[in-house]
Parts: C-alpha cells; sequence; structure tokens
C-alpha cells in the first residue's frame, strides 16, 4: 500500500492519537496543486480551469458576434468564422460546461455523502491533469497551416474527413483525451457514490445532486466510448485510407450523424442532469421548505436518461430518414417533455407556500427555472418533425440550446458557486456585487438569446458568416447582448476573487434553511472531510 | 406666404414626430418577418398552423406555470411573514400532472403525425416534373430529368458588396446568376445528392428542406400555389462558403414553364453547335484572357483568391505554382476532372470547353506566370478525347 494512503487511513482505524496532525494540511507551492489527491483541491482546479475555459470560448463567441454586428465580412474571413464556431462549442461543451460540473462533484459528493474523499484519488488527479494538455492540444491546432478544426462541433462527415485540414489529427488526439479525463472523473463519482456513503445513507436519502451525478455518470461511461469510436473512424477515413463514411467506398456520412447523435444526445443530458441535482438543493433552501416529490425527481431523472439513448435521430429529421423512424424518433422526443414536466412542477411546487428569501443563489435558481422552461418549450416545438423541417439547423436552434445551456446549465452552476462559495472559502461573497452580476447576466443573456428565435423564424441559417440586410438589426441587438453577456462575467471573477481574499466570516450554515451533511461541516470546510463518518439517520 | 409656412411647420413636426416613433420601431420592425412564413404550398401552411398551435399550447402552460411561481415568490416571501408549509408529496397531484402532460402530447403529436404522413414522399406518388439538385462547394446544380436542361446556380451578389467596397442590393446574398424555375400547379420532386459534403437545400416558403448526401439521393415533394420569386440558402454547414450558397426558385405558371423550358432545350442545342464550331478556329489570346478572368472571378477566386495565392494549408495557390507552370496537360487534367479528396471540383461538366480553354489560359499567365501558353477549346476537346 502507498505510503500516503496508510497515513490517511490512520484516523479512521482510531489510531489518530498518535498521529501529528500539522503533516496533514496540503503541501505549499505549484506542487501542492500538481501532485494534490484532496478532492477539494481538484474540484477547485476543475473550477478554475473551467473558468478561464469559459472566457477563452467566450472571447471566440465574441468574435462570432462582432462578424455577426453588421452585414458583410468586415474582421474575419469566413475559414476563420467556422474555425471559431467549431472551437466555441468544443470549448463549452467539453471545457466548460462539463468540468463545472465535475468540479462541483469533487467538492460535493464527498461532502454530502460523509466520505472523507474521492474513492480514487490518485486517478482524480490524472483526470484532471490530462484536460489542460486536451486543450492546449485542441488551441494551438488553431495556429497551424490551414487553420484549427473548422467543421462544426458535430464535425459531421465528409466535411470533417475528406475534406479538412491536418489539424483534424490534433482534434482527434485531443477528443480522445477530453474521454478519457471524463471517464475517469465518471468512475470516481460512481465508486465514491457506491462505496463511500456514511452509515445509515441509503440511496433514497442521499440529495438529489448525488442521485443527479450518479445518474450522469453512467450516461458518461455508456456514450465516452461512442464518442471516441466515431473521433477514431474520422481519424482513419482522413488519414489511414478507411471509408466508414465514405460512399464512394462503400461507407455512409449519415451513418457518421447516427454515431455521432447517439453520443451526442445523451451528452446534452450529461450536462443537465447535474444541474436539475443543484436546483434541487437550492430552492427549496431559500424556499424553507423540503423538495416537493424527491422519488419522484429521481424516477423523472434516471427516465430522461433512459429516454436520452432512443431520441438520437431527432437531430437527423432532414437526413432523409423513412417515415417510421421520423416518427418514432419524434413520439420518443416528445415524450421527455413529461418527466422534465414533472421536474419543473414539483421545484414549482417546493416553492408554493414557502417562506421565500431571493439571495443571489436564489435568484440563480429562479432565472434557471423560468428560462429553462422556455428553452424546454422551444424543444418541445423542434420535436415536433414537420416543424422541426423549418426550424432545422436555423437560429432558432442555437436559441434553444443556449436556452438549455447558458441559462440553464451555466446559470445553474453559477447559483451552485455562490451557494456553496462560503462552504469553500469561508467567507461571504459581497451580496451587491453579485446582485449586480445577476441582473447584468439575466437581462443581457435574454437579449443574446431571445430574439435569435425570430432571427430563425425569419429564415436565417446557423453558422454563417454573413447574411441578408433584413437580419441587420436583430443581429446588432444580438450582438450588444452578446458582448454585455462577456463582460458581466468579469463581475463574477471579481466576486470569486474578493470572497477568496477576505469578507465576512462565514458560518458552518450560512443560509437558514439549507439541509444537508456539508452544512455540518466547518466553513472553510477542513483539508480532511469527515475522518470519521457522521451518522445519518 | 406666412400661411403655407406655418402649415409646412405643422406637416414637418407631425413627420418629425412620426419619424421618431417609427426610428424607435424601426429596430425590430424594419422588413423582418418575426414569425415562420406562411408559405405557399400545402404542407408549409399545415406545418405553419402546427407551429402556432404548439406555440400557443407552451404559451398557456408558461403563464399558468410562471403564474403560479410568481403568485408563490409574491405572496410567500418571508419578509411577507409567510411561514412554510411542511408539505413535500402528494402522489395524487404528481399521477395527475404526469397523465395531463401526456394527454397533451398525444393531442399535438395527432396532428404533426397526419402532416408528416401526408408529406411523406417514398417515391410513389406521381410527380409531373422531376429536378435533380445536387449540391457542390458552394452552388446548386439543377437537371431537369428528362430533358437536356441542367445549369449550375451561383451566388450573384459581387464579392466587392461583401467585402464592403460597393453598397449592398435589395438580395444581399440571395441573389443567383440562374435561378431554379419551376411551374405552379404541378407536383414536383426533388431528388437530391451532393458531390462532396453534405448540403442541405432550403426554400422556407415551400417548408422543403433536404439534405443533400453525397453518394445518396434523398427524395421530397411539394406543389407551389402562387407564381413568385422564393428564397432560401444552404442550411448544411458545407465548409468556408457555407453562408454564401443560396438558393432562388422562380415559380411560373404552367403554360410559362412549358414555353421557358422549350426555349431552355433550344438553347442548349444552339450551344451545342456553337461549341462544334469552336472546336475548329482559334480564340486570340487578349479574348482568352479577358473571358478566362471572368470564369476565374467566379468559379476559382472563392478558394484559390483573387490574387491568385490561395490560403496556405487549406487551399494552394496559383501563382507560381507548379500546376500553373508546368506541363498543360496536368493542368487541364485538374480542371477538367477535380482532384479526389480535396475540395478541387471537377470542372468538366459545369463550364464549356472556351470557358475551360480561357481559364487555364489566364491562369497560366496571370500574376507574373507569364508561360506566354494559350489553351484553345480544342486542346480541351482532344483532352477529353484522349483520356477517355
Amino acid at each position: 500500500m502507498h505510503a500516503t494512503r496508510e497515513i490517511d487511513a490512520a484516523p479512521d482505524m482510531g489510531v489518530e492519537q498518535h498521529h501529528d496532525h500539522a503533516h496533514h494540511g496540503p503541501a505549499s507551492g505549484l506542487m501542492r496543486w500538481v501532485t494534490t489527491t484532496n478532492h477539494k483541491d481538484i474540484g477547485t482546479l476543475y473550477l478554475w480551469f473551467a473558468f478561464i475555459m469559459f472566457l477563452v470560448g467566450g472571447a471566440m463567441a465574441m468574435v462570432i458576434r462582432a462578424e455577426l454586428f453588421q452585414p458583410g465580412l468586415q474582421l474575419v474571413d469566413p475559414h476563420f468564422f467556422n474555425q471559431m464556431t467549431t472551437v466555441h462549442g468544443l470549448i463549452m461543451v467539453f471545457g466548460a460546461v462539463m468540468p463545472a460540473f465535475t468540479g462541483l462533484a469533487n467538492w460535493l459528493v464527498p461532502m454530502m455523502i460523509g466520505a472523507p474523499d474521492m474513492a480514487l484519488p490518485r486517478m482524480n488527479n490524472w483526470s484532471f491533469w490530462i484536460l489542460p494538455f486536451a486543450f492546449l492540444i485542441l488551441l494551438s491546432s488553431l495556429f497551424m497551416e490551414g487553420g484549427g478544426p473548422a467543421f462544426g462541433w458535430t464535425f459531421y462527415a465528409p466535411l470533417s474527413t475528406t475534406y479538412s485540414g491536418d489539424s483534424t489529427a490534433l482534434f482527434v488526439f485531443s477528443v480522445h483525451i477530453m474521454g478519457m479525463s471524463s471517464i475517469m472523473g465518471a468512475i470516481n463519482v460512481i465508486v465514491t457514490i457506491f462505496n463511500l456513503r456514511a452509515p445509515g445513507m441509503t440511496m433514497m436519502k442521499m440529495p438529489l445532486f448525488v442521485w443527479t451525478w450518479l445518474i450522469t455518470a453512467f450516461l458518461l461511461i455508456a456514450v465516452m466510448p461512442v464518442l471516441a469510436g466515431a473521433v477514431t473512424m474520422v481519424l482513419t477515413d482522413k488519414f489511414f485510407g478507411t471509408d466508414f463514411f465514405n460512399a464512394a467506398g462503400g461507407g455512409d456520412p449519415v451513418l457518421f450523424q447516427h454515431i455521432f447523435w447517439f453520443f451526442g444526445h445523451p451528452e446534452v443530458y450529461i450536462m443537465i442532469l447535474p444541474s436539475f441535482g443543484i436546483i434541487s438543493a437550492i430552492l427549496p433552501t431559500f424556499a424553507r421548505k423540503k423538495l416537493f416529490g424527491y422519488s419522484s425527481m429521481v424516477y423523472a431523472t434516471a427516465s430522461i436518461a433512459g429516454l436520452s439513448f432512443i431520441v438520437w435521430a431527432h437531430h437527423m429529421f432532414t437526413t432523409g430518414m423513412p417515415l417510421f423512424g421520423e416518427l418514432f424518433f419524434m413520439y420518443c422526443t416528445m415524450l421527455i417533455a413529461v418527466p422534465t414536466g414533472v421536474k419543473v412542477f414539483n421545484w414549482v411546487a417546493t416553492l408554493w407556500r414557502g417562506s421565500i428569501t431571493f439571495e443571489v443563489p436564489m435568484l440563480f435558481a429562479l432565472a434557471f427555472l423560468v428560462l429553462f422552461t422556455i428553452g424546454g418549450f422551444s424543444g418541445l416545438m423542434l420535436a415536433i418533425t414537420p416543424a422541426d423541417f423549418q426550424y432545422h439547423d436555423t437560429y432558432f436552434v442555437v436559441a434553444h440550446f443556449h436556452y438549455v445551456l447558458v441559462t440553464g446549465a451555466i446559470f445553474s452552476i453559477m447559483a451552485a458557486a455562490y451557494y456553496w462559495l462560503p462552504k469553500w472559502t469561508g467567507h461571504m461573497f459581497d451580496e451587491g456585487l453579485a446582485k449586480l452580476h445577476f441582473w447584468c447576466s439575466l437581462i443581457s443573456v435574454n437579449l443574446l438569446f431571445f430574439p435569435m428565435h425570430f432571427l430563425g423564424l425569419a429564415g436565417m441559417p446557423r453558422r454563417i458568416p454573413d447574411y441578408a440586410l433584413q437580419f441587420a438589426d436583430v443581429n446588432k441587438l444580438v450582438s450588444i447582448g452578446g458582448f454585455a453577456f462577456g463582460l458581466s462575467q468579469l463581475i463574477f471573477l471579481a466576486v470569486v476573487i474578493k470572497c477568496i481574499r477576505g469578507g465576512e466570516k462565514a458560518p458552518a450554515k450560512p443560509w437558514e434553511g439549507a439541509e444537508g451533511l456539508e452544512w455540518t461541516l466547518p466553513s472553510p470546510a477542513p483539508y480532511h472531510t469527515f475522518e470519521t463518518p457522521p451518522e445519518v439517520k | 406666404m406666412s400661411r403655407r409656412s406655418t402649415l409646412s411647420n405643422r406637416r414637418w413636426r407631425a413627420g418629425g414626430i412620426l419619424g421618431v416613433l417609427s426610428a424607435m420601431a424601426a429596430p425590430l420592425a424594419s422588413a423582418m418577418p418575426l414569425n415562420m412564413t406562411r408559405g405557399v404550398t400545402e404542407f408549409s401552411r399545415e406545418v405553419h398552423d402546427l407551429h402556432m398551435i404548439i406555440f400557443w399550447i407552451c404559451c398557456i402552460i408558461g403563464v399558468l406555470v410562471f403564474g403560479v411561481m410568481f403568485y408563490a415568490l409574491i405572496r410567500h416571501r418571508k419578509s411577507k411573514g409567510a411561514k412554510p408549509a411542511d408539505f413535500h408529496e402528494s402522489t395524487k397531484v404528481e399521477i395527475v400532472w404526469t397523465l395531463i402532460p401526456f394527454a397533451i402530447l398525444i393531442g399535438m403529436a395527432i396532428p404533426a403525425t397526419q402532416a408528416l404522413v401526408n408529406s411523406d414522399d417514398d417515391g410513389s406518388k406521381p410527380a409531373d416534373l422531376t429536378v435533380q439538385v445536387t449540391g457542390s462547394q458552394w452552388k446548386w446544380h439543377y437537371k431537369y430529368l428528362g430533358t437536356d436542361v441542367e445549369y449550375y446556380s451561383l451566388l450573384a451578389t459581387p464579392r466587392d458588396q461583401i467585402a464592403g467596397k460597393l453598397n449592398k442590393g435589395d438580395n444581399y446574398l440571395l441573389e443567383v446568376d440562374r435561378p431554379l424555375v419551376l411551374p405552379t400547379d404541378r407536383n414536383v420532386r426533388f431528388v437530391i445528392t451532393s458531390e462532396d459534403v453534405i448540403h442541405s437545400w432550403w426554400v422556407p416558403a415551400f417548408a422543403v428542406k433536404k439534405d443533400a448526401n453525397p453518394g445518396f439521393i434523398n427524395q421530397v415533394q411539394t406543389r407551389i400555389d402562387e407564381p413568385g420569386i422564393y428564397r432560401g440558402q444552404c442550411a448544411e454547414l458545407c465548409g468556408k462558403d457555407h453562408g454564401f450558397m443560396p438558393v432562388v426558385v422562380i415559380a411560373k405558371a404552367p403554360n410559362e414553364f412549358d414555353a421557358w423550358l422549350e426555349g431552355e432545350q433550344q438553347k442548349v442545342a444552339l450551344a451545342k453547335a456553337e461549341e462544334e464550331k469552336l472546336l475548329a478556329m482559334n480564340m486570340g489570346f487578349d479574348e482568352l484572357m479577358a473571358e478566362g478572368e471572368k470564369v476565374y472571378q467566379t468559379y476559382c477566386a472563392a478558394c484559390h483568391q483573387p490574387n491568385g495565392e490561395g490560403l496556405p494549408g487549406v487551399f494552394p495557390g496559383l501563382k507560381g505554382s507548379a500546376i500553373a507552370l508546368g506541363e498543360v496537360n496536368a493542368h487541364i487534367d485538374i480542371v477538367v476532372n477535380g482532384k479526389a479528396g480535396t475540395a478541387m471540383q471537377a470542372f468538366g461538366k459545369q463550364l464549356t470547353l472556351a470557358q475551360q480553354a480561357a481559364v487555364i489560359t489566364y491562369e497560366r499567365n496571370a500574376w507574373g506566370n507569364d508561360t506566354g501558353d494559350a489553351v484553345q477549346p480544342s486542346d480541351i476537346h482532344n483532352f477529353l478525347n484522349g483520356a477517355q
């Protein structure tokens, strides 16, 4: 057995009286972060990495919106524009949203289930530290001759095989590393939840965040290998003469889309299920009332995850599917509205007859509830196959998925950051500045994404660097919203840094209505969580 | 005089107020519709009505859910002295709000299924006209099956308008050199495919959007009710110039369409005879260069750039290149047959012999290439006959 594990395990064996606790704190200097196996350190690393990637991906979105500010080509050429849309998408999905959720899982899952750490701390270190290299590779490809990937984050073949640049090899390599990181993270979450729960914490007593992450982790393990397969086939088609997606060699380009979306649809739920857990923690806290329908929330989450595997082809209604296929995927997709509806109704019922206050985490959670539901409505509209013929690949779709990913996933991540920041840092954050961040974000994000619905209905295709004159005014409005939203996030950075550096001392339980094991720990949480497991009744 | 001036003052004032009001409304009201078009086919109207039904259902659900939520947020605030209730589950309520959405969804699925079944074209429904639509980076190729009429349809907006050097026209980016012409009141079948990457042929007014998959053929039917000009765009990311691949359709009354098609067939026959004649004579160097520049700017400049320098790493330059300075037949070969596995298409069928001869001559002499070669239509003709 490794020496550090023995020392870590010692207190649990009841020999802590022989032990000098001074050696247990974190090492100092840079090596602390490089070699750390501590779930809080790794959670922090993930969260900072995600935030940096959020800014990098956001900067790319600013390039896109600046080019689209008025008709005509002003700033970038169409090839670079395509690189920006592609890498913006990849970074936001794999670099910002997913690592942010993994960071939250690292911080919170052990604290919520009464565990000392994640079950596989050494692997935890690896699953984080390979990520920056994946993104360095991806970003460096932008500087190659011929530029970086320019085929959309969905990299449809044969655009990504026959007609792509040499940077495709770097793209594939980096996606492989991201996939490995995700799978290792997922394995760690599952093993931790199954093995390290405190005595008395049955599955149906686990906080919903833990439940939603458990289900997410299974989704990740199921679909990440599919993505790995897809990128490998792209690689061999491009460089080694195979014909998986080349009709001239007996392959089929639509096969690529089936494989990609068999990964890609569950992937979009990977990016929203943990949000459901976060919102289910925050709404009850600030309504001072228990979550309505805990068990139906668990079942709804599981059924959404299950359904996510049989709806992939709703991304492909215009590829020329047989009637039966279009009907099947339409019905299954519509069905997802049922468990999602149950969740929304349960959250509203949680608020009903509560005793509600509006601290910043609550504000973000409420914004999530309204805006994510709007994103759900446009999702339902997109599910209707004949109508999708008109919506597909227009700005209506861009509006839809940004409503669920930005005002859904990212707003929930911000709600989570504000909610647990006092626990992480030991300080209360600056409420005024945080409220400013919320209101600026809320207004600008709607200015940014709401008019996109109209652009799509009026007929503007997505992923175009230039557009017809009729779309000019609305695009200008959208771009202004985009710049405002981007700038607003710097307020968030200021709040977090200010909170880390000091501020009013946070009590163990800073929120009156909060429930859960994490609030039994002092703030900031000690370096080793729960050296002796708490008893759960 | 003074009466007049007060009158005109009043007019100015009224006009000014109206002007300010309309300027305030302008950002949203100018030209852009805020809703999906109702279109000019039965299917597009069905789709529009479906869209509106679902939209209103979503609105009603939204108003109810958010109404209850905001009521709770306003009335059940701690600052108003609200005490939290302690209910946290009710199997009955939860079953009800599982079943009601389910019923609503079935209500939505029925008209959606009907519309989809009606529109489905599995090839068994009779069509009066079949047009083959082929996407190729970044233009559309239309072929009226059963006739000799076929042509490419390219963006007609000048590059200078896109670059902001010229004022933008009314149909900026939505205009083509040769629109697709279709008859009204007839069943038109499109068979859709692609030469390179996946494109998607979309005309919103018909509610027709179908992917063009290389190596496979999709089919879709439409029947246009009203004559007119209908515009759309490629709807699938297809590379660099995805945003510059518009679709323009002119719908004509059946008899006008028949006359048009007849005329086109005559033009095709005439052009063939011209080409035969051309083979017997030589074009002058200046004539070749002038025609060649025109062809180059239309077909080649998007990738190889107007200055012949290309985009390094993506599209090779022609200035001083081995192809442009090397053996003539190799140059002809790449223009006629393209280069497999790259974005370089085969232009043999897209351009006339004269156009190909001219553009090759141009490429061999422009930008300081100065080989002095003049390639004639007969050279292309001989290459084709020798090579096949």
